[in-house]
């Protein structure tokens, strides 16, 4: 389970994890928001497609690999929110745009 | 105590593990030697192609040679699954050599027509592409991209896979593999041969070195010599992107788990793999991203470097002592796309216990002139 520590300041940053509004203080990470959102996975793996949360909170795992505001591949966890930020999870590997395919 | 085998193989990189494995799996008891990670560990840096268009220019034998390894390896990649479960991630659909200047398009043409004309009864069937027949095979090329030539024989292979599942299916074969074994001192006689490693002694009548740039020293115990130095090339990877390229260049390549690797630079830094130079790192992304501009948004997530096995002039070494019968070497810089000849090519050679005339050219002879000899 994953709760906030008590000292935490007031949650008064919005964001959104997979539209769902969640409250957070500021200078929290997407990662955080993403635990509290409660999802079961913010990410699939690129091979076998294996569910995962975010796990180390320090920029370590990869495991919290997630699209954030449009952008693929961030790990939430080095991200810190921003009112009206809205996080989507990250299934498998990335697309790329084919810029020059018209 | 001394031990005596059919065949030692000192080096346990590509070449090394690939000739050990046919030995090994056609009945020979073989001792596969590995120094240790204090080695250079060229095949640790490899880039993955199995690559036919670029090689033996002005050397039809390396031409005809590198061919019939990227014949054999469906072969290999197929025996290796079936023996050990693991998917080497083998695809050869063709590839491409992408010219980003009018420049590099005429060169490529002049390149690949003379490469044609040597290829003699062998034949070699390629196509100068242009821009849109380029786009129509690669989708997301730049305009940048002027043209490219085509070969149907070229493809690519994980490396990483291909070391272990030549290692264990040595191993599951019967064959010895000794880690932390560099070779610290050797005695020759005719199809008699001792080595000392950590502290003990192996005997066997054959002896193969594949020591990569570690046969340089190796070579003149066992009457062969090996003049390799090291180039170094460098490789970039991106994160994980969904599949886009259909088919391999000669510098970018998409691995089945989705990474972009991007590489083919070449530099002389003595025996330094542990720095990367900016620059070069620079001018490698630059021309993947005016080959391909999607690449620009996609992360770089790991790079290294490491060392090639050269000789003075590209080619491999392979070679048999003529004062120790018996003693052979094997050096190159394309472990990977001549996986499938060391195991079922050179390995029978060996066996035999001669190398085939097809082979005389790729002897170490031919550094010494031999106009003033004859």
């Amino acid at each position: 389970m994953f709760v906030q520590r008590p000292e935490a300041r007031p949650a008064t940053v919005e964001v959104f994890v997979e539209g769902l509004p969640v409250l957070l203080p500021e200078g929290a990470s997407a990662a955080a928001a993403v635990l509290l959102a409660g999802l079961p996975a913010i990410r699939e793996t690129p091979v076998k497609g294996s569910p995962r949360l975010p796990y180390c909170m320090m920029g370590i795992c990869f495991d919290c690999l997630a699209e954030i505001d449009g952008v693929a591949n961030r790990q939430a966890c080095m991200v810190p929110v921003a009112p009206g930020m809205r996080i989507a999870p990250q299934r498998g590997a990335r697309h790329a745009r084919l810029e020059a395919e018209v | 105590m001394t031990v005596t085998y059919d065949t030692i193989v000192v080096g346990g990189g590509l070449v090394g593990t690939a000739i050990a494995y046919g030995l090994q799996k056609r009945g020979l008891s073989t001792l596969l030697l590995d120094e240790g990670d204090v080695a250079h560990r060229a095949s640790r840096g490899n880039f993955g192609l199995v690559w036919v268009q670029s090689k033996g220019l002005g050397a039809p034998h390396y031409q005809r040679w590198t061919r019939g390894s990227a014949d054999a390896w469906p072969g290999l990649a197929a025996e290796l699954e079936g023996r050990t479960g693991l998917n080497l991630g083998l695809h050869q659909p063709g590839g491409l050599h992408i010219c980003l200047s009018g420049e590099e398009f005429e060169q490529r043409i002049a390149y690949m027509e003379r490469l044609q004309r040597e290829a003699g009864n062998l034949g070699l069937e390629y196509r100068m592409l242009d821009h849109a027949e380029t786009a129509a095979m690669l989708p997301g090329i730049g305009p940048a991209v002027v043209g490219a030539s085509w070969t149907p024989y070229d493809g690519h292979a994980s490396p990483l896979f291909l070391m272990r599942s030549l290692h264990s299916a040595f191993t599951e074969a019967g064959g010895i593999y000794r880690p932390n074994a560099g070779v610290s001192q050797g005695k020759a006689a005719p199809r008699d041969f001792a080595v000392e490693a950590e502290g003990e002694t192996h005997r066997a009548p054959r002896i193969v070195l594949a020591a990569g740039l570690g046969n340089a020293a190796l070579a003149p115990l066992f009457g062969l010599e090996t003049p390799v130095r090291p180039q170094r090339g460098q490789i970039l990877v991106t994160e994980r992107a969904r599949q886009l390229l259909p088919i391999p260049t000669t510098s970018i390549r998409q691995t089945d788990e989705g990474s972009l690797m991007i590489g083919d630079s070449k530099e002389e830094a003595g025996f330094d793999s542990v720095s990367q130079t900016p620059e070069i790192m620079q001018s490698m992304a630059r021309r993947a991203v005016l080959t391909f501009p999607w690449i620009a948004e996609l992360n770089i997530v790991r790079a290294w470097s490491a060392l090639r096995v050269m000789a003075p002039d590209g080619l491999p070494i392979y070679d048999e002592s003529s004062r120790f019968p018996g003693a052979f070497t094997a050096n190159c810089h394309s472990g990977v796309t001549l996986a499938g000849a060391h195991a079922d090519i050179l390995a029978p050679m060996i066996i035999t216990g001669a190398l085939a005339p097809d082979l005389a050219p790729f002897s170490a002879r031919r550094f010494h002139d031999v106009r003033s000899a004859a």
